[in-house]
Protein backbone atom coordinates (compact mmCIF):
# COMPACT_ATOMS: atom_id res chain seq x y z
CA UNK A 1 0.00 0.00 0.00
CA UNK A 2 1.78 3.53 -0.42
CA UNK A 3 2.47 4.95 2.32
CA UNK A 4 0.43 8.05 1.83
CA UNK A 5 -2.45 6.34 1.73
CA UNK A 6 -2.13 4.90 4.51
CA UNK A 7 -1.53 7.56 6.52
CA UNK A 8 -4.73 9.26 5.52
CA UNK A 9 -6.57 5.54 6.12
CA UNK A 10 -4.99 5.97 9.60
CA UNK A 11 -5.98 9.21 10.56
CA UNK A 12 -9.41 9.04 8.94
CA UNK A 13 -9.97 5.61 11.29
CA UNK A 14 -8.88 7.92 14.51
CA UNK A 15 -11.62 10.50 13.17
CA UNK A 16 -14.36 7.68 12.92
CA UNK A 17 -13.52 5.97 16.19
CA UNK A 18 -13.34 9.33 18.08
CA UNK A 19 -16.11 10.32 16.77
CA UNK A 20 -17.98 6.89 17.19
CA UNK A 21 -16.57 6.83 20.96
CA UNK A 22 -18.04 10.61 21.23
CA UNK A 23 -21.75 9.94 20.23
CA UNK A 24 -22.03 6.78 22.33
CA UNK A 25 -20.88 8.68 25.67
CA UNK A 26 -23.43 11.17 24.49
CA UNK A 27 -26.00 8.63 24.21
CA UNK A 28 -25.23 7.03 27.51
CA UNK A 29 -24.73 10.65 29.18
CA UNK A 30 -28.42 11.71 27.15
CA UNK A 31 -30.13 8.55 28.49
CA UNK A 32 -28.86 8.62 32.12
CA UNK A 33 -30.20 12.69 32.22
CA UNK A 34 -33.56 11.79 30.68
CA UNK A 35 -34.20 8.59 32.66
CA UNK A 36 -32.98 10.31 35.98
CA UNK A 37 -34.57 13.62 35.65
CA UNK A 38 -36.25 14.52 39.10
CA UNK A 39 -35.12 10.24 40.78
CA UNK A 40 -31.58 10.84 40.64
CA UNK A 41 -30.48 12.10 44.54
CA UNK A 42 -33.75 11.77 45.88
CA UNK A 43 -35.36 8.97 47.89
CA UNK A 44 -38.64 8.45 49.01
CA UNK A 45 -37.91 6.17 52.12
CA UNK A 46 -35.63 7.06 54.64
CA UNK A 47 -34.15 3.63 56.66
CA UNK A 48 -31.23 3.31 59.42
CA UNK A 49 -29.46 0.06 60.22
CA UNK A 50 -26.68 0.35 63.21
CA UNK A 51 -24.01 -1.92 63.45
CA UNK A 52 -23.13 -2.87 67.37
CA UNK A 53 -20.75 -5.72 68.35
CA UNK A 54 -20.39 -7.15 65.00
CA UNK A 55 -24.08 -7.44 64.32
CA UNK A 56 -27.27 -5.31 62.50
CA UNK A 57 -29.43 -4.16 64.84
CA UNK A 58 -32.23 -4.09 63.68
CA UNK A 59 -31.64 -8.02 61.41
CA UNK A 60 -34.44 -7.52 60.43
CA UNK A 61 -35.66 -4.29 58.74
CA UNK A 62 -38.93 -3.84 56.96
CA UNK A 63 -38.98 -0.97 53.74
CA UNK A 64 -41.91 -0.18 51.73
CA UNK A 65 -41.83 -2.11 48.22
CA UNK A 66 -41.50 0.10 45.34
CA UNK A 67 -40.28 2.62 46.65
CA UNK A 68 -36.58 4.01 46.84
CA UNK A 69 -34.71 3.81 49.94
CA UNK A 70 -31.95 5.94 51.12
CA UNK A 71 -30.62 3.35 53.95
CA UNK A 72 -27.98 4.64 56.21
CA UNK A 73 -25.58 2.69 58.35
CA UNK A 74 -24.38 3.26 61.39
CA UNK A 75 -21.54 1.81 62.30
CA UNK A 76 -21.07 1.96 66.16
CA UNK A 77 -18.01 -0.47 66.23
CA UNK A 78 -14.58 1.13 66.30
CA UNK A 79 -13.37 -1.36 63.74
CA UNK A 80 -14.62 -1.29 59.87
CA UNK A 81 -17.09 -3.07 58.31
CA UNK A 82 -17.94 -4.03 54.87
CA UNK A 83 -21.76 -3.99 54.11
CA UNK A 84 -22.71 -6.58 51.50
CA UNK A 85 -25.71 -7.97 49.57
CA UNK A 86 -25.74 -9.98 46.43
CA UNK A 87 -29.69 -9.81 45.99
CA UNK A 88 -29.43 -5.62 46.55
CA UNK A 89 -26.09 -5.99 44.82
CA UNK A 90 -24.39 -3.49 46.85
CA UNK A 91 -20.81 -3.31 48.53
CA UNK A 92 -19.86 -0.35 50.87
CA UNK A 93 -17.19 -0.08 53.71
CA UNK A 94 -18.55 1.58 56.80
CA UNK A 95 -15.08 2.95 58.45
CA UNK A 96 -15.06 2.97 62.52
CA UNK A 97 -17.87 4.79 64.41
CA UNK A 98 -18.82 6.01 60.63
CA UNK A 99 -22.00 6.26 58.52
CA UNK A 100 -22.74 5.44 55.22
CA UNK A 101 -25.66 6.02 53.10
CA UNK A 102 -26.37 3.50 49.76
CA UNK A 103 -30.07 3.78 47.79
CA UNK A 104 -31.49 1.06 46.98
CA UNK A 105 -34.74 0.20 45.03
CA UNK A 106 -37.36 0.58 44.19
CA UNK A 107 -37.65 -2.94 45.32
CA UNK A 108 -40.14 -5.87 44.19
CA UNK A 109 -41.76 -7.20 47.52
CA UNK A 110 -39.46 -10.06 48.89
CA UNK A 111 -36.21 -10.77 51.38
CA UNK A 112 -33.30 -9.30 50.60
CA UNK A 113 -30.23 -10.82 52.38
CA UNK A 114 -27.37 -8.63 53.51
CA UNK A 115 -23.69 -9.29 55.62
CA UNK A 116 -21.04 -7.46 57.04
CA UNK A 117 -18.36 -8.63 54.85
CA UNK A 118 -15.81 -8.77 57.48
CA UNK A 119 -17.87 -10.27 60.22
CA UNK A 120 -19.99 -12.78 58.61
CA UNK A 121 -20.24 -15.22 61.12
CA UNK A 122 -22.43 -12.87 63.22
CA UNK A 123 -23.19 -9.83 60.88
CA UNK A 124 -26.32 -10.59 59.12
CA UNK A 125 -29.55 -9.24 58.36
CA UNK A 126 -32.76 -8.88 56.15
CA UNK A 127 -34.39 -6.27 54.18
CA UNK A 128 -38.15 -7.19 53.70
CA UNK A 129 -39.60 -5.06 51.48
CA UNK A 130 -43.49 -5.61 51.53
CA UNK B 1 -6.80 -18.25 60.86
CA UNK B 2 -9.27 -19.72 58.41
CA UNK B 3 -11.96 -17.30 58.32
CA UNK B 4 -8.85 -14.64 58.31
CA UNK B 5 -7.62 -16.80 55.06
CA UNK B 6 -10.92 -17.10 53.42
CA UNK B 7 -11.32 -13.41 53.24
CA UNK B 8 -7.76 -12.63 52.24
CA UNK B 9 -8.14 -15.41 49.38
CA UNK B 10 -11.67 -13.79 48.08
CA UNK B 11 -9.71 -10.56 47.24
CA UNK B 12 -6.20 -11.73 46.10
CA UNK B 13 -8.03 -13.66 43.94
CA UNK B 14 -10.05 -11.20 41.96
CA UNK B 15 -6.64 -8.92 41.75
CA UNK B 16 -4.74 -12.52 40.89
CA UNK B 17 -7.02 -13.44 38.00
CA UNK B 18 -6.81 -9.77 36.46
CA UNK B 19 -2.99 -9.92 36.65
CA UNK B 20 -3.45 -13.12 35.12
CA UNK B 21 -4.64 -12.15 31.77
CA UNK B 22 -2.23 -9.44 32.20
CA UNK B 23 0.52 -11.23 32.25
CA UNK B 24 -0.98 -13.59 29.45
CA UNK B 25 -1.57 -10.68 27.20
CA UNK B 26 2.13 -9.37 27.42
CA UNK B 27 3.58 -12.85 26.57
CA UNK B 28 6.78 -12.99 25.08
CA UNK B 29 7.77 -9.39 26.07
CA UNK B 30 11.13 -8.30 27.37
CA UNK B 31 11.00 -6.77 30.93
CA UNK B 32 7.28 -7.04 31.38
CA UNK B 33 7.67 -8.59 35.07
CA UNK B 34 9.13 -5.53 35.80
CA UNK B 35 5.83 -3.78 34.90
CA UNK B 36 3.46 -6.22 36.35
CA UNK B 37 5.22 -6.05 39.20
CA UNK B 38 5.70 -2.55 39.59
CA UNK B 39 2.14 -2.62 39.07
CA UNK B 40 1.62 -4.96 41.74
CA UNK B 41 3.83 -2.85 44.04
CA UNK B 42 1.92 0.47 43.28
CA UNK B 43 -1.33 -1.38 43.96
CA UNK B 44 -0.35 -2.66 47.57
CA UNK B 45 1.17 1.34 48.25
CA UNK B 46 -2.15 2.46 46.96
CA UNK B 47 -4.30 0.43 49.12
CA UNK B 48 -2.71 1.07 52.28
CA UNK B 49 -3.14 4.88 51.57
CA UNK B 50 -6.37 3.92 50.36
CA UNK B 51 -7.47 1.97 53.64
CA UNK B 52 -5.43 4.96 55.93
CA UNK B 53 -7.65 7.65 54.57
CA UNK B 54 -10.97 5.64 54.23
CA UNK B 55 -12.87 7.94 56.23
CA UNK B 56 -11.58 11.20 54.56
CA UNK B 57 -12.72 9.68 50.99
CA UNK B 58 -15.75 8.33 52.95
CA UNK B 59 -17.31 11.83 53.79
CA UNK B 60 -15.73 12.97 50.09
CA UNK B 61 -18.11 14.27 48.46
CA UNK B 62 -21.45 14.21 50.41
CA UNK B 63 -21.12 10.42 51.26
CA UNK B 64 -20.36 9.12 47.93
CA UNK B 65 -16.88 9.82 47.89
CA UNK B 66 -16.02 5.80 47.82
CA UNK B 67 -18.48 4.83 44.94
CA UNK B 68 -17.13 7.89 42.95
CA UNK B 69 -13.12 7.23 43.36
CA UNK B 70 -13.69 3.20 42.94
CA UNK B 71 -16.09 4.38 39.71
CA UNK B 72 -13.02 6.39 38.72
CA UNK B 73 -10.04 4.01 39.02
CA UNK B 74 -12.57 1.23 37.28
CA UNK B 75 -13.51 3.58 33.98
CA UNK B 76 -9.29 4.62 34.36
CA UNK B 77 -8.53 0.86 34.29
CA UNK B 78 -11.07 0.37 31.38
CA UNK B 79 -9.68 3.03 29.28
CA UNK B 80 -5.99 1.98 29.48
CA UNK B 81 -6.94 -1.97 28.76
CA UNK B 82 -8.96 -0.17 25.60
CA UNK B 83 -5.72 1.19 24.79
CA UNK B 84 -3.85 -1.50 25.02
CA UNK B 85 -6.48 -3.94 23.41
CA UNK B 86 -6.24 -1.28 20.31
CA UNK B 87 -2.72 -1.35 19.93
CA UNK B 88 -2.64 -5.12 20.07
CA UNK B 89 -4.99 -5.46 17.35
CA UNK B 90 -2.95 -3.48 15.16
CA UNK B 91 0.12 -5.28 16.20
CA UNK B 92 -0.23 -8.61 17.78
CA UNK B 93 0.18 -10.92 14.13
CA UNK B 94 3.59 -9.11 13.92
CA UNK B 95 3.97 -10.21 17.27
CA UNK B 96 3.25 -13.77 17.05
CA UNK B 97 5.11 -13.91 13.81
CA UNK B 98 8.00 -12.43 15.57
CA UNK B 99 7.96 -15.19 18.51
CA UNK B 100 7.63 -18.26 15.96
CA UNK B 101 10.52 -16.95 14.06
CA UNK B 102 12.91 -16.03 16.86
CA UNK B 103 11.09 -18.67 19.40
CA UNK B 104 11.83 -15.88 22.20
CA UNK B 105 11.28 -11.88 23.92
CA UNK B 106 10.36 -9.53 21.82
CA UNK B 107 11.17 -5.81 22.40
CA UNK B 108 8.13 -4.14 23.72
CA UNK B 109 8.78 -1.21 21.49
CA UNK B 110 6.08 1.66 21.54
CA UNK B 111 3.87 -1.16 23.31
CA UNK B 112 1.83 1.31 25.75
CA UNK B 113 3.16 -1.62 28.88
CA UNK B 114 2.55 1.56 31.13
CA UNK B 115 -1.45 1.62 30.45
CA UNK B 116 -1.52 -2.28 31.89
CA UNK B 117 0.42 -1.18 34.89
CA UNK B 118 -2.33 1.20 35.85
CA UNK B 119 -4.34 -1.93 35.22
CA UNK B 120 -2.93 -4.23 37.61
CA UNK B 121 -2.23 -1.53 40.19
CA UNK B 122 -5.89 -0.79 39.98
CA UNK B 123 -6.63 -4.05 40.79
CA UNK B 124 -4.44 -4.93 43.44
CA UNK B 125 -5.12 -1.26 45.16
CA UNK B 126 -9.21 -2.38 45.07
CA UNK B 127 -8.69 -5.36 46.47
CA UNK B 128 -5.84 -4.76 48.67
CA UNK B 129 -7.50 -1.63 50.64
CA UNK B 130 -10.62 -3.94 51.67
CA UNK B 131 -8.45 -6.37 52.98
CA UNK B 132 -5.95 -4.34 54.98
CA UNK B 133 -9.25 -2.27 56.13
CA UNK B 134 -10.38 -5.88 57.36
CA UNK B 135 -6.95 -6.72 58.84
CA UNK B 136 -6.34 -3.61 60.57
CA UNK B 137 -10.12 -4.48 62.36
CA UNK B 138 -8.96 -8.10 63.35
CA UNK B 139 -6.25 -6.71 65.41
CA UNK B 140 -7.82 -4.09 66.65
CA UNK B 141 -10.50 -6.92 68.03
CA UNK B 142 -7.26 -8.27 69.32
CA UNK B 143 -6.45 -10.95 66.81
CA UNK B 144 -3.20 -12.98 67.30
CA UNK B 145 -0.37 -12.05 65.15
CA UNK B 146 -0.29 -15.69 64.38
CA UNK B 147 -3.27 -15.46 63.16
CA UNK B 148 -3.46 -13.32 61.00
CA UNK B 149 0.39 -13.21 59.47
CA UNK B 150 -1.19 -17.10 58.89
CA UNK B 151 -4.56 -16.12 57.23
CA UNK B 152 -2.60 -13.47 54.99
CA UNK B 153 -0.06 -16.28 54.14
CA UNK B 154 -3.23 -19.06 53.73
CA UNK B 155 -5.19 -16.39 51.36
CA UNK B 156 -2.10 -14.99 49.69
CA UNK B 157 -0.74 -18.14 48.87
CA UNK B 158 -4.40 -19.73 47.71
CA UNK B 159 -5.36 -16.87 45.38
CA UNK B 160 -2.01 -17.00 44.20
CA UNK B 161 -2.10 -20.41 42.98
CA UNK B 162 -5.40 -20.28 41.44
CA UNK B 163 -3.80 -17.27 39.45
CA UNK B 164 -1.18 -19.24 37.88
CA UNK B 165 -3.32 -21.81 37.13
CA UNK B 166 -5.34 -19.84 34.73
CA UNK B 167 -2.19 -18.07 33.27
CA UNK B 168 -0.92 -21.79 32.58
CA UNK B 169 -4.33 -22.58 30.93
CA UNK B 170 -3.96 -19.19 29.23
CA UNK B 171 -0.33 -21.17 27.43
CA UNK B 172 -2.00 -23.69 26.63
CA UNK B 173 -3.92 -21.96 23.58
CA UNK B 174 -2.11 -22.11 20.28
CA UNK B 175 0.03 -19.42 19.20
CA UNK B 176 -1.62 -18.18 16.25
CA UNK B 177 -4.72 -18.15 18.37
CA UNK B 178 -2.96 -16.38 21.22
CA UNK B 179 -3.08 -13.03 21.00
CA UNK B 180 -6.45 -12.30 19.84
CA UNK B 181 -8.14 -14.73 22.48
CA UNK B 182 -6.17 -12.58 25.14
CA UNK B 183 -7.58 -9.36 23.83
CA UNK B 184 -10.92 -10.85 23.75
CA UNK B 185 -10.16 -11.41 27.20
CA UNK B 186 -9.19 -8.22 27.97
CA UNK B 187 -12.30 -6.66 26.36
CA UNK B 188 -14.35 -8.80 28.53
CA UNK B 189 -12.58 -7.69 31.37
CA UNK B 190 -12.97 -4.13 30.38
CA UNK B 191 -16.48 -4.66 29.75
CA UNK B 192 -17.16 -6.13 33.20
CA UNK B 193 -15.15 -3.28 35.18
CA UNK B 194 -17.15 -0.44 33.36
CA UNK B 195 -20.32 -2.47 34.54
CA UNK B 196 -19.36 -2.62 38.29
CA UNK B 197 -18.19 1.24 37.80
CA UNK B 198 -22.01 1.49 36.60
CA UNK B 199 -22.95 -0.16 39.44
CA UNK B 200 -21.13 1.73 41.89
CA UNK B 201 -22.66 4.82 40.10
CA UNK B 202 -25.71 3.59 40.69
CA UNK B 203 -25.13 3.09 44.72
CA UNK B 204 -24.33 6.40 44.99
CA UNK B 205 -27.87 7.48 43.29
CA UNK B 206 -25.72 9.56 40.46
CA UNK B 207 -27.18 7.38 37.33
CA UNK B 208 -30.64 6.07 37.49
CA UNK B 209 -30.60 1.88 37.84
CA UNK B 210 -33.12 1.60 34.43
CA UNK B 211 -34.16 -1.67 36.15
CA UNK B 212 -32.78 -3.00 39.58
CA UNK B 213 -32.58 -6.18 38.29
CA UNK B 214 -33.20 -6.99 34.38
CA UNK B 215 -32.59 -10.59 34.47
CA UNK B 216 -32.06 -13.43 37.47
CA UNK B 217 -29.98 -16.18 37.30
CA UNK B 218 -29.03 -16.43 40.64
CA UNK B 219 -30.03 -20.04 40.81
CA UNK B 220 -27.86 -20.71 37.78
CA UNK B 221 -24.63 -19.11 39.10
CA UNK B 222 -25.15 -17.23 41.97
CA UNK B 223 -23.04 -14.38 42.72
CA UNK B 224 -21.69 -15.18 45.78
CA UNK B 225 -20.41 -18.60 44.36
CA UNK B 226 -16.78 -18.90 43.86
CA UNK B 227 -17.35 -19.64 40.43
CA UNK B 228 -19.74 -16.46 40.17
CA UNK B 229 -17.29 -14.17 41.59
CA UNK B 230 -14.13 -15.72 39.11
CA UNK B 231 -16.71 -15.04 36.58
CA UNK B 232 -18.10 -11.57 37.58
CA UNK B 233 -13.64 -10.54 37.91
CA UNK B 234 -13.21 -12.12 34.27
CA UNK B 235 -16.06 -11.35 31.98
CA UNK B 236 -18.22 -9.20 34.29
CA UNK B 237 -20.64 -12.17 35.18
CA UNK B 238 -23.48 -10.47 37.36
CA UNK B 239 -26.68 -12.64 37.93
CA UNK B 240 -28.64 -9.66 38.68
CA UNK B 241 -27.75 -7.06 36.36
CA UNK B 242 -29.35 -3.56 36.60
CA UNK B 243 -30.03 -2.09 32.96
CA UNK B 244 -27.66 0.56 33.61
CA UNK B 245 -24.80 -1.98 33.95
CA UNK B 246 -25.63 -4.02 30.85
CA UNK B 247 -25.66 -0.36 28.78
CA UNK B 248 -22.05 0.01 30.31
CA UNK B 249 -21.44 -3.49 29.58
CA UNK B 250 -22.26 -3.27 25.82
CA UNK B 251 -21.21 0.50 25.27
CA UNK B 252 -17.67 -0.56 26.30
CA UNK B 253 -17.27 -4.19 24.41
CA UNK B 254 -18.70 -2.35 21.64
CA UNK B 255 -16.15 0.68 21.68
CA UNK B 256 -13.36 -1.71 22.15
CA UNK B 257 -14.45 -4.44 19.45
CA UNK B 258 -14.76 -1.51 16.76
CA UNK B 259 -11.67 0.71 17.86
CA UNK B 260 -10.06 -2.99 17.31
CA UNK B 261 -11.44 -3.55 13.98
CA UNK B 262 -10.80 -0.02 12.58
CA UNK B 263 -7.23 0.18 13.64
CA UNK B 264 -6.83 -3.53 13.64
CA UNK B 265 -5.35 -3.18 10.19
CA UNK B 266 -2.46 -5.27 9.32
CA UNK B 267 -1.66 -3.53 6.10
CA UNK B 268 -1.60 -0.38 8.24
CA UNK B 269 2.06 1.39 8.27
CA UNK B 270 3.40 0.30 11.81
CA UNK B 271 4.51 3.45 12.49
CA UNK B 272 1.55 5.40 11.83
CA UNK B 273 -0.82 2.83 13.51
CA UNK B 274 1.21 3.04 16.82
CA UNK B 275 1.16 7.15 16.48
CA UNK B 276 -2.34 6.62 16.29
CA UNK B 277 -2.90 4.59 19.38
CA UNK B 278 -0.84 6.67 21.10
CA UNK B 279 -3.24 9.58 20.65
Amino acid sequence: MDPAVGHLNSEMRTIIICNVIKSSLIAVLGCAAALGAGGVRAADVQATLVIRDHKFEPAELAVPAGAKIKLSIENHDATPEEFESHELNREKIVVGNGTITVFIGPLEPGRYPFFGDFHQETAQGVLVAK
Amino acid sequence: MLGTGLLVFREVLEAALIVSIVCAATRGVNGRGRWVGSGIGTGVLGAILVAAFANVIAAAASGIGQELFNAIILLAAVVMIAWHAIWMASHGKELSAQMKSVGSAVQAGSRPLSALLIVVAVAVLREGSEVVLFLYGQAASGAGVVAIAGGIALGVVGGVAVGFALYFGLLGIPLRYFFSATNWLMLLLAAGLASQAAGFLIQADLLPALGNRIWDTSALLSNASLMGKTMHTLIGYDAQPAGMQIVFYAVTATAIALGMKLWGNPAAPRRHASATAAN
